[in-house]
């Protein structure tokens, strides 16, 4: 099972990731992610199910048709179909800061330990590893620097800030 | 000059120890090649024909004669003991070793250096005009503004994984010294009817194989939304630029496509969101920084006649005078440019002696400061005219004084297929062949002012499509040969050169250049430049002439 990195630990991540589909998606049992393009069978499946329901975005994906849904998922992913695709970083911070999305959203998709020091700082708060990758490097790669020289998604003030104490 | 602070210091230093692991991991074979790329080209190492290729940041092109030093012993204990200075204002080593690039950039870091973003599909290198601070046409100091902007670009979590390169200019005097119109982003800073500044806002310039020149997409911005007015630019670009095809991929192409008046549309609607939230820069902060840049310890001195001067000395003196020494805003001062451009040297390469030696003459002539401009050339920016004499004495000896600034000896150089990896032809013999050719200085000072360009191949990393005089390596069935072109220029009346025909051999290109030249002489009214010239009469007169039939 994929490992999962929150809250300062590895866990296994149990939530089952459904592709993008033309129908009605079948839910299996336990904690599920759906594509948003099925994002109206999630509202519906969601307090029913057995189990958690999530909705996913593709990094091409325009989460703006949808935003006044998104509180009411425990779960919002966001899929990196490769780790040098950014578009998932812009995606984050609008999910986080625009659309004051409360709830985990996780990083999905090609998740490596070198990226997700800016992953974090983008809003994600959870974070689906790539299999190969190592738990222990994946821990320490989140505090590899003790300030930040911009704003974003996560609490940190900026340095520009600090200096004068604001 | 800015000067670290422990913020500063910490965050480059974490980088160092960032890379060190990552390098590690690498070389252990933990971390695949495919995807140590990134992380090492945004600490500046590309791998190239021979060996890696390490580029240093020397952010908006200001270094210390201390950083200088530092910089001549890394080269002497790292690399073949010479640098290259390159049209970005960063420095360059050829020959380091990837296991020793750690320890580089842990040696640059206690100068308060880095190579941070130097590559990679991120926001590179700020720069901004040579003359920064000194210039008598400025309006107001940029360096601030692009120590403002490294901060903000440093490290930036959503912009690292752009579709592209990125790459900002700041530019505020009245001449635009920087290529503001050829970069992602143009930032022209200005005075408003009410005495306060305004930045203007161009996006969408680039060279590369397809060369544009940028639109204004905001005419007037307050100086305090500068980051979060770039953080929405770079959102849109980032979400909505092609990364299905490298070569469609700059900004300048999601900006055609959309239209200028879209695409800025699009980023004002983004703009809107960010513009009151802690992006807005506090007041305090723009103060601060501003206060590193305030005036050295000038002399009350006044202007010197340069003509007397010039007549009291040597010829070769007078005319060095006449290129290489520029007017500056304090009456007795001069900023003084030394090209890297001897004849028999590659263009932009200094040694580590050299760039010691300048370092000495920095602390005795120029407050121990030093600017890199995108001529490759180097430049003391603050010189007393009373000691301009004294300087250029000390200069020649360190072939330091070829009196060829804006001539066509200084020509704007690629490294070309004697290092490049991608390049269709070698440019570095080239310029050598035409600096032998035009080493005559008083044709070259009746010639005037001329910007020759060569770059390799098409990705032009030396500017050719601006350069008054462009040229071009192309390969031709496996062979190299050279397109030339004419009427391009980089100023604030940017323009892009004209192809004039089918392309030459190496050992054909200096006859070329001549004929070109003697056009020139040929047509031009006393007052007019090379540019002016090309500009009123067009192509046609210089290509007739360059493929005329030996009778
Ligand atoms: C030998 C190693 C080098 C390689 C492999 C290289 C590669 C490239 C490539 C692929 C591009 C095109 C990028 C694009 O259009 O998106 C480019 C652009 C550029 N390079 Fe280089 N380059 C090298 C060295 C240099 C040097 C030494 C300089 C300075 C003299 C330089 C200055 C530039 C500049 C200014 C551009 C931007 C052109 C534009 O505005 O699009 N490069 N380089
Ligand atoms: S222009 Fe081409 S040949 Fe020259 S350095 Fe750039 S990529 Fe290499």
């Amino acid at each position: 099972m994929p490992k999962l990195l929150k809250d300062q630990q590895i866990r296994n991540d149990d939530f089952q990731i459904r592709q993008q589909g033309p129908k009605e998606p079948f839910l299996p049992e336990g904690n599920v992610l759906l594509h948003v393009s099925s994002i109206v069978h999630a509202i519906k499946a969601n307090g029913q199910h057995k189990g958690q329901v999530g909705i996913w975005f593709d990094s091409s994906d325009e989460p703006e048709t949808v935003t006044h849904t998104l509180n009411q998922f425990p779960v919002i992913a966001v899929n990196f179909p490769g780790f040098f695709d950014g578009r998932g970083y812009s995606l984050a911070r609008l999910l986080r800061e625009r659309w004051d999305y409360q709830g985990d959203l996780r990083a999905i998709g090609d998740i490596l330990v070198d990226q997700l020091y800016y992953l974090k700082r983008c809003g994600f708060s959870s974070f689906r590893l790539r299999e190969d990758q190592n738990p222990d490097y994946a821990l320490a790669a989140l505090t590899t620097f003790s300030g930040n020289y911009q704003t974003a998604a996560d609490q940190s003030i900026p340095v520009y800030r600090l200096r004068h104490q604001l | 000059m800015y000067k670290y602070d422990d913020y500063d210091q910490q965050i480059v230093d974490e980088r160092v120890l960032q890379f060190k692991d990552q390098t590690r991991r690498f070389l252990a074979g933990v971390l695949p090649e495919e995807e140590f790329l990134p992380l090492r080209l945004q600490n500046g190492l590309y791998v190239q024909r021979f060996a890696p290729m390490l580029r240093i940041a020397i952010p908006y092109g200001m270094v210390s004669s201390t950083q200088m030093r530092k910089l001549a012993h890394i080269a002497r204990r790292y690399d073949k003991g010479y640098v290259h200075f390159t049209t970005r204002q960063n420095l360059q080593l050829n020959w380091p070793r990837l296991e020793e690039v750690p320890e580089i950039l842990a040696a640059l870091a206690s100068v308060q250096m880095h190579a941070i973003q130097t590559s990679g599909n991120c926001i590179r290198n700020t720069t901004t005009d040579q003359f920064a601070g000194v210039a008598h046409d400025e309006i107001i100091d940029p360096r601030p503004w692009c120590e403002i902007i490294r901060q903000w670009s440093t490290l930036h979590p959503e912009f690292a994984y752009l579709p592209r390169k990125f790459k900002i200019a700041v530019c505020s005097s009245e001449q635009d010294r920087a290529a503001t119109q050829v970069h992602d982003i143009g930032i022209h800073a200005f005075l408003n009817e009410n005495n306060n500044v305004r930045f203007k806002i161009l996006a969408g310039g680039g060279l590369g194989r397809t060369p544009m020149v940028g639109s204004v997409i905001k005419p007037s911005l307050e100086p305090e939304h500068l980051l979060s007015y770039l953080d929405a630019v770079l959102r849109v670009y980032n979400r909505y630029g092609r990364r299905d095809n490298k070569y469609k991929a700059r900004i300048k192409i999601l900006i055609k496509a959309l239209t200028p008046e879209v695409f800025a549309d699009k980023v004002e609607t983004e703009w809107s969101y960010l513009k009151e939230t802690a992006a807005r820069l506090p007041h305090q902060e723009i103060d601060r920084v501003q206060s590193f840049f305030s005036e050295p310890d000038y002399e009350e001195l006044t202007n010197i006649n340069l003509t007397d001067l010039a007549l009291s000395a040597e010829p070769d003196f007078q005319l060095w005078l006449r290129r290489n020494v520029h007017p500056h805003k304090k009456p007795g001062y001069s900023a003084v440019t030394l090209t890297l451009k001897a004849t028999a040297d590659a263009p932009g390469d200094a040694s580590a002696e050299q760039l010691e030696a300048i370092s000495d003459l920095a602390d005795q002539f120029s407050f121990g400061e030093l600017r890199v401009s995108h001529e490759q050339n180097l430049i003391f920016a603050d010189v007393p005219q009373n000691r301009l004499h004294e300087l250029w004495l000390k200069l020649r000896p360190l072939n330091l004084a070829t009196p060829n600034q804006g001539l066509l000896t200084d020509m704007i150089c690629c490294p070309g297929g004697d290092f490049c990896a991608l390049a269709n032809a070698r440019s570095i013999p080239l310029a050598k062949s035409i600096q032998r050719r035009f080493d005559n200085i008083d044709f070259l000072h009746d010639i005037g002012e001329l910007d020759l360009n060569i770059s390799g191949c098409m990705n032009a990393c030396a500017h050719h499509h601006v350069g008054h005089i462009g040229i071009l390596g192309v390969d031709r069935k496996g062979e190299e040969y050279y397109q030339v072109q004419v009427g391009g220029a980089s100023g604030h009346d940017a323009s892009l050169g004209k192809i004039l025909g089918p392309s030459f051999k190496m050992d054909e290109v200096p006859d070329v250049i001549d004929k070109i030249l003697r056009t020139y002489v040929e047509l031009r009214t006393p007052e007019e430049r090379f540019i002016d010239t090309c500009r009123r009469v067009g192509v046609q007169p210089f290509k007739e002439k360059v493929y005329a039939k030996v009778a």
